[in-house]
């Protein structure tokens, strides 16, 4: 089984800690991973602001890393969804559609492809799951509130391996957190607030952590609990099923 | 004029409000889950309800021409109007015949969109809205800012306020069941003196030519049978093939909008009592245009519940005016460029794209990819800013680039260790209210080719 690693370029640049924490809990899973090393982005930053027209070459760049893996797992919800969703390419049509189909989300990758059933971590800390939009609602990793369909949730069935990990009741299990790419900067008044109410329905339930499968989700949070000097952390879901 | 993140950032200012704002419409939003999870075939009812709208959007010619023949064959005078301009005429045209002044007039989200309480009102036509919150936020000349709940915006205080100033109630009484009551006497001597009564349409029956009124109020009833005569004004699309298929529909408007099994009012009008009259006006107004747009035709499938303004995380947080159209929230920002690109080329931007609004849409039409689609068509047509456009190429040669990306990034983290102040100032929307993330030392790629490369 060829798999290649896809690290966010935002992750790469902000937080190498995530890609080292996918990395060694894939390995530790004994799964050998390959990390190509002419990666960039996956083109969403400019197709969610309207700019899908500018992206060939992101595109086509991505298939020239990507096409020889037999699976592409990714650290994101978002960036996931966004090369399933709408990585095209007119010259190699069938490359493109190919990785759309094996590129995985971390989590949805650990229990539907290598069928984790438990994990050697340990993480004694109160913890809430916050739930990427584009992860849960684009990709289902987990049920959406909305609908009127059985609960299920692979992030969470995954941290209840890790040892000593309480996970916190939300009043708003699946609130947006209010990043949404350049809409945090363009509709920043909306967006901070946003923010904040997902922060305090954490802090209302005694969350040390706030973890999910998005770190730019989680960057934004960070951002505003930084700047509240709140001892709430956030951390990657990476990081806590790779936590010793 | 202001666009959504300015009017946003101006509700934004007082964030109490914005709390009891967002709190009110989540209570709606989990009274229609209780409600929805309470029927094991809820899914089955949006699937069912999408398929039939999107039968008559297929054939919408031939039911509107089946409605028309049908409704004149129960005594009902059928109008056509191509745009706003049209319909407002054809009503002042109808109340000149009656040789008429007034009006009373119960919700109609189409009439919002034809502007045709400012049209009446230079035509010196006096019109009441009898819908209790159309008739507040009317009192206090404004917008309705939601669809369903009009005055969802203003607290009862406020309410009490207009209430004294225009209805003579005593100065400082809030209490809901007394202001209630006050308009009720207030409209019903409207309701008993007007002799044109105008109502919208939530369905009509292509089968049978007759239309559904739905109101918890009762007042398009009320308006209808004591005024002699009652004009219809309905958008084309609310047409549906027959009378069963209301029994979807039914079971789905309320749920969807306030979390109630069936809108307390569901009137059918078929045809016109002796000695007086039923006008209905059927309105395209840019709607066959959209029906043309196949990315975005199937936002034509809205029956008005207001259920992806409920759940939508940014309209609970900017208030319905904050999207300056007749229709706010998600399903206004996939109607509203349709009318005018140019003037709402900021409401598709209104989003995270986070999708709950196309979960919570009763007849499934996909609200958040149809955000994602308007973005691309109004860049596209040359409505973004060339800030916006320069930033977009610049980013996007960088990332089409490995060894220029890496570069920047080095060179980008490398600023704002050693001089955090470029980023860190006020002309970063980011920073205003967030710390920017601390810049690490090296890469993940750094580390991948020191620790793991063989």
């Amino acid at each position: 089984m060829k798999v290649a690693l896809f690290i966010p370029c935002y992750v790469d640049q902000f937080y190498p800690q995530v890609g080292i924490a996918t990395l060694e809990l894939l390995t530790k899973l004994g799964v050998e991973v390959t990390y190509p090393l002419q990666q960039t982005c996956c083109g969403q930053p400019m197709a969610n602001s309207g700019f899908a027209h500018l992206t060939p070459n992101c595109d086509s760049l991505f298939i020239k890393n990507f096409s020889d893996f037999d699976y592409i797992v990714c650290p994101s919800g978002s960036c996931t969804l966004h090369i399933k969703e709408h990585l095209h390419d007119e010259i190699r049509p069938d490359e493109a559609l190919s990785i759309r189909k094996k590129i995985y989300e971390l989590t949805e990758f650990l229990t539907d492809i290598l069928k984790v059933k438990n994990l050697t971590a340990s993480f004694p800390h109160k913890v809430g799951l916050h739930q990427s939009c584009h992860g849960q609602r684009g990709l289902h990793l987990s049920q959406m509130t909305e609908l009127t369909a059985p609960p299920f949730s692979k992030p969470e069935r995954l941290l209840r391996m890790v040892d000593g990990l309480q996970l916190i009741e939300l009043d708003r299990k699946d609130e947006c957190c209010g990043f949404g790419g350049t809409f945090c900067v363009t509709e920043e008044a909306v967006s901070v607030k946003m923010g904040k109410d997902r922060i305090t329905d954490h802090t209302k339930h005694e969350a040390e952590f706030i973890t999910g499968g998005d770190m730019s989700c989680l960057m934004h949070l960070e951002g505003i609990l930084r700047r509240q000097h709140s001892h709430v952390r956030v951390k990657h879901i990476a990081e806590i099923l790779n936590a010793q | 004029m202001k666009n959504h993140p300015e009017l946003a950032e101006q509700f934004n200012t007082d964030e109490a409000r914005v709390n009891w704002h967002d709190e009110t419409l989540w209570w709606v939003r989990t009274k229609r889950d209780r409600m929805s999870h309470a029927l094991p075939e809820w899914e089955q009812l949006r699937e069912s309800a999408s398929q039939i709208k999107n039968n008559v959007l297929s054939n919408l010619s031939d039911y509107l021409i089946q409605f028309e023949s049908n409704a004149k064959a129960n005594g009902i005078i059928v109008h056509w109007a191509a745009d706003a301009n049209e319909h407002n005429a054809i009503v002042l045209s109808l109340l000149r015949q009656q040789g008429a002044t007034q009006m009373v007039k119960s919700k109609s989200m189409l009439t919002e969109e034809c502007h045709l309480n400012e049209y009446l009102e230079q035509n010196n036509i006096d019109v009441v809205d009898s819908d209790l919150g159309e008739r507040v936020v009317q009192l206090a000349k404004e917008p309705p800012s939601h669809i369903v709940l009009p005055c969802i915006h203003k607290k009862k205080e406020e309410i009490g306020e207009l209430f004294h100033e225009h209805l003579g109630t005593p100065k400082g009484n809030a209490d809901p069941q007394f202001l209630t009551h006050a308009a009720r006497l207030h409209l019903r001597e409207k309701f008993l003196t007007r002799k044109v009564a105008l109502t919208g349409v939530n369905f009509a029956i292509a089968d049978t030519g007759e239309f559904v009124v739905c109101t918890n109020e009762g007042n398009a009833d009320m308006g209808a049978h004591l005024a002699d005569v009652h004009i219809a004004s309905m958008g084309i699309e609310k047409i549906i093939p027959q009378r069963k298929h209301l029994g979807v529909f039914l079971r789905i408007l309320a749920r969807s909008a306030t979390g109630q099994p069936v809108t307390t009012y569901s009137s059918h009008f078929k045809k016109p009592r002796e000695g007086k009259a039923i006008h209905i006006i059927l309105v395209d107004n840019g709607r066959s245009i959209h029906l043309g747009r196949p990315d975005f035709r199937n936002a034509l499938k809205c029956i008005r519940c207001g259920a992806c303004m409920n759940t939508c995380p940014v309209y609970r947080r900017s208030g319905g005016h904050s999207y300056h159209t007749a229709i706010a929230g998600p399903i206004g920002s996939i109607l509203a460029p349709n009318l005018d690109m140019k003037k709402y080329a900021d409401l598709p931007f209104a989003s995270t794209l986070c999708g709950s609004c196309s979960n919570v849409c009763p007849v499934k039409i996909d609200i958040h990819d149809q955000l994602f689609k308007w973005r691309q068509v109004i860049v596209k047509e040359g409505y973004a800013t060339s800030g916006k456009k320069v930033g977009m190429k610049v980013m996007n040669s960088v990332l089409s680039h490995p060894s220029l990306y890496r570069t920047s990034g080095k060179i980008g983290r490398w600023i704002m260790n050693h001089f955090p102040s470029v980023v860190n100032n006020k002309l970063n929307p980011w920073f205003r209210q967030r710390e920017m993330p601390e810049p690490p030392k090296e890469s993940f790629r750094e580390w991948y080719q020191k620790n793991k490369k063989r």
